[in-house]
């Protein structure tokens, strides 16, 4: 037997007094070994303070080199809440590096597309080869029928640059595929966009998270202070028809019928409204069309939503009661990922609306507006964008964000999942050319052999990324991207309660032949005559010409790092100084920006149907272990999770005569899937689950290859055309034993 | 047991397995062995809410090591500081250890055919160091130190989760 008991007692966390022990422990170890390492080979080691890129969190990291290779990556022990912290995939940077299985040099098509049939070429061959390309269907048909595709990042100032000089309006980001309604959503009520806003967990008193599955899709400094305020007393309220991590530690949890937060928020504003547990002055002062709410929001009584959400009336209310008692200091969670149903941008409002009535926007332990450099009274590095001289493109988009079809969506990030339509139609217009940058349409937009049939009409595929994506796979040519390890990378402008600046800086030389993409792109710039744009040989020139004129230099960000504006939180006033950007300067429930589009500001709220018998709805989501579909083929986090299950629910499982590890078979109206079940109590009866992110068909990624399933194969192109996102939980799949894959 | 304590407060923990990675890593491990685990026992509900316990395994360094007696060859030693470790260059790959540990610690390293454990990272910690998965776990939910250090912590602990003010 496991002896749990010298364990027992030592569960209830006393972080402080703990910490303070394991500082002196290592104070004591590093006096005795002070001599033994100054010593040392220290010609040959170097320590570089950077930033993780295996995922989009852009963590602070302090990497240790040694005789030009990395041999230790930790977070960066100057940053509260990293100290040293890192999550299994940074950590798993480590095997990155040296993994044979990435792309080690430029690759051009031979054979059919995705027949695997490549011949390794030159820096020059395949440079020439793509702008000769790209020159060749601009001038035929127009800078416009091209299109850069890209999950944002530190050099997305460069890549438009680059398309602006095309000619071409059409750059867009994976953005909207993740949250383009939580955009949305933001600026119609504040004029802020959601990456504007911050969430201040430390001091929180009360986070409500809907599916943001907070411990797995973890962002680490957010989980260290959101763990941290919780050890002081703080409560979580986790609303998920699956059971995560995040509900394991949370004081509540709702398992709710999926599709229906929206009632369940409907409920809440009800009992708050009703019982005036809202901050009446902050709601007379800040809030424009409040009573426009307090009407709609009549009958959408607990008892109602009880009905709809499966969330017993008397819980919603104890619930609101218990919210109202913490505010200003209560957090609801307005998503990371928030595209999963076509009224996401009602349900993100929603959302952002009880954070409004709790008065908890700019509060401690709430919402707060992120805070620029011009706060501070700097100046924010510039951008290659903001160049005089640089012609602006005034065509529609291929995604026609910007027009009466999809008026609200951020032109900055575009609409994604309108690129299959855009190419099979021709509408706005013929689209022949595509460049995507470390993104995979193919595993990331919905409907998977919709995106493959909108392939085969492109004349020119371009992919620039670090390993093998399934895109890569399809493509006609392959650049290879150094990974963040080696190479140098466009200033981060660090905004928040501090305004700071972060810097990725390079830590050992490129292992295969890659290039870092700004690099690649200022290449192809100077093939097409756009050198005067790209003012930089290497990406420490791109630095100190970002830097110049903000008093920082490139060696400002050796010694930790960052640097920083102000060493103050900057808040404002919540009497009389939020800068709202909205047209009334106030929190718009009644929204300006959707009502001048012509859409309602409050549309009656539209039931849930049931899914018919034998019908489930597909709902997908993250582990702590991969990022989204970028990470599967790492060496030590496939080994931690190499493929995906689907969980279905014991009862209905039993009905379907499914056991616990068979293989079943998933189909929806776009495609059909075959994966091992994992029968649990663990998920509502109405849904079912998979993890995003497997189901690879890049051979060379070897680990990856063939494991698990994609659920863009399962999942219908379809959107919130308000907001932007697509739709990625609103399937419904049938599911059936399958006796063999 | 060794001078040292390893010591998880399981209620931070979120599983995310971040030492298990570092482990490996830093004794350049194949797939397969792991001498640190989060083993992963529910989620179950309990009154009503899922709870799941996030145990983490390493070695316990013992005092009397079954391990050790069980070793043929000598390779498994224990540090004057009481880490149990396995001396590669005398190990044989019998498994004597494996099956002697109750709590199966030793792991099966396939590439090398010898045995690989968990030893704190004592080539860490003679560099001053903490061991990987104490340094990089993402909730700090791991502590390492000396092992006579413990009560007074456990003592604190204690006595604020039983405090009263009158």
């Amino acid at each position: 037997m496991f002896p749990e008991q010298p364990f027992e007692g030592l569960v209830f966390a006393l972080a402080l007094a703990l910490h303070k022990w394991q500082a002196v422990f290592v104070i004591h170890f590093c006096s005795e070994n002070v001599e033994k390492r100054s010593e040392g080979e220290i010609n040959m080691t170097k320590t570089v303070f950077s930033l993780c890129f295996m995922c989009t969190v852009r963590c602070p990291i302090k990497v240790e080199v040694e005789n030009g290779q990395v041999k230790w990556i930790e977070g960066n022990p100057h940053v509260p809440g990293m100290q040293g912290s890192l999550c299994p995939r940074g950590v798993a940077a480590m095997a990155l590096v040296n993994d044979p299985e990435r792309i080690q040099g430029p690759m051009v098509r031979t054979g059919p597309r995705g027949s695997g049939e490549w011949k390794r070429v030159s820096w020059d061959e395949a440079l020439n080869l793509v702008a000769s390309k790209l020159q060749e269907i601009a001038k035929t048909y127009g800078g416009r029928s091209i299109v850069w595709g890209e999950r944002t990042n530190l050099a997305t100032h460069v890549n438009k640059t680059f398309m602006r000089l095309l000619g071409s309006p059409n750059h867009f980001t994976h953005d909207a595929l993740c949250k383009g309604s939580v955009n949305t959503a933001c600026r119609s009520l504040f004029g802020y966009t959601d990456p504007e806003i911050g969430i201040d967990y430390k001091n929180t008193k009360h986070i409500v998270l809907y599916g943001r599955n907070f411990f797995e899709a973890l962002e680490v400094r957010p989980v260290n202070f959101l763990l941290q305020a919780m050890e002081e007393g703080a409560k979580l309220t986790y609303i998920d028809p699956r059971v995560t991590v995040t509900a394991t530690k949370a004081h509540n949890y709702f398992m709710i019928r999926p599709g229906t937060d929206l009632a369940f928020n409907y409920a809440l504003m009800h009992v708050i409204i009703k019982e005036k547990l809202y901050d009446v002055k902050f709601v007379e002062r800040w809030v424009k069309g409040f009573q426009e709410l307090e009407a709609f929001i009549q009958p959408y009584t607990p008892e109602w939503a009880e009905k709809e959400t499966g969330i017993p009336a008397a819980r919603i209310v104890a619930l609101a009661r218990e919210l109202s008692q913490q505010k200003p200091s209560v957090i609801f969670h307005f998503g990371y990922r928030g595209a999963s149903h076509p009224n996401e941008i009602y349900f993100r409002r929603s959302i952002l609306m009880l954070n409004a009535l709790m008065g908890s926007i700019e509060a401690k332990g709430g919402l707060f507006f992120k805070k620029g450099p011009k706060e501070a009274g700097g100046k924010p590095a510039r951008k290659l964008t903001e160049q005089d001289g640089l012609p602006k493109v005034t065509e529609v988009r291929f995604d026609k964000v910007g027009t009466e079809v999809f008026p609200l969506p951020d032109p900055n990030h575009g609409v994604p999942q309108m690129l299959p339509f855009a190419i099979l139609n021709e509408d706005p217009y013929p689209i022949k050319a595509a460049i995507f940058n470390r993104f995979d349409p193919l595993l990331s937009i919905p409907d998977r052999s919709l995106t493959e049939r909108a392939f085969e009409k492109l004349d020119f595929i371009v992919t620039i990324d670090i390993q093998w994506s399934d895109t890569a796979w399809h493509s006609d040519v392959v650049l290879p991207e150094s990974v963040f390890l080696e190479r140098t990378d466009c200033v981060q402008q660090a905004n928040g309660l501090k305004p700071q600046m972060f810097l990725r800086r390079q830590a050992v030389l490129p292992r295969y032949d890659t290039l870092p993409a700004p690099i690649i792109v200022k290449r192809l710039a100077d093939r097409l005559g756009f050198s005067r744009f790209f003012p930089y040989e290497t990406m420490e020139d791109l630095v100190k010409w970002q830097l110049e004129g903000t008093g920082f230099t490139l060696e400002d960000f050796d010694r930790k790092g960052f640097v920083a504006y102000t060493d103050k939180e900057i808040w404002w006033d919540r009497e009389n100084g939020l800068k709202l950007k909205t047209p009334s300067s106030k929190i718009e429930f009644v929204s300006s920006l959707l009502e001048n589009a012509g859409y309602p500001s409050f549309p009656p709220y539209e039931p849930v149907l049931p899914p018919p018998e034998g019908r489930y709805r597909l709902m997908v989501g993250r582990c702590a272990q991969h990022t989204h579909i970028s990470t599967q083929n790492n060496l030590y986090l496939n080994e931690l999770v190499p493929e995906n299950v689907i969980w279905i629910n014991r009862r209905e499982a039993e009905r379907l005569g499914i056991n616990n590890g068979d293989f079943v078979e998933v189909s929806s109206s776009c495609g059909d899937v075959c994966l091992r079940a994992y029968v649990t109590d663990l998920i509502h009866p109405e849904a079912i689950f998979m993890l995003h992110g497997f189901g690879h068909t890049a051979r060379f990624a070897t680990r990856s290859f063939g494991k698990g399933a994609a659920d863009a194969v399962l999942q219908e192109n379809k959107s919130d055309n308000v907001g932007g996102s697509p739709a990625l939980d609103d399937t419904l799949v049938r599911v059936r034993r399958a006796y063999r894959k | 047991m060794s001078q040292y304590y390893l010591m998880q407060d399981a209620k931070r923990c979120i599983a995310c397995r971040a030492c298990e990675v570092v482990c490996k890593i830093n004794k350049g491990l194949p797939k397969g062995p792991k001498p640190c685990e989060v083993v992963v026992v529910g989620p179950k509900f309990i009154s009503g809410l899922p709870r799941a316990f996030f145990k983490f395994m390493p070695c316990f360094h013992c005092e009397k090591p079954w391990c050790i007696a069980a070793c043929p060859t000598g390779a498994m030693q224990k540090r004057d500081d009481g880490i149990v470790y396995v001396d590669e260059a005398l190990c044989v790959g019998c498994k004597a250890c494996m099956s002697a540990c109750p709590w199966g610690v030793p792991q099966w390293n396939a590439e090398k055919r010898k045995v690989a454990k968990c030893d704190y990272c004592m080539d860490r910690l003679d560099k001053g160091l903490l061991p990987a998965c104490v340094t990089i776990c993402v909730t700090k939910c791991l502590y390492f130190g000396k092992s006579d250090e413990i009560p007074s912590v456990r003592r604190e602990r204690a006595a604020r989760a039983t405090a009263y003010f009158e």
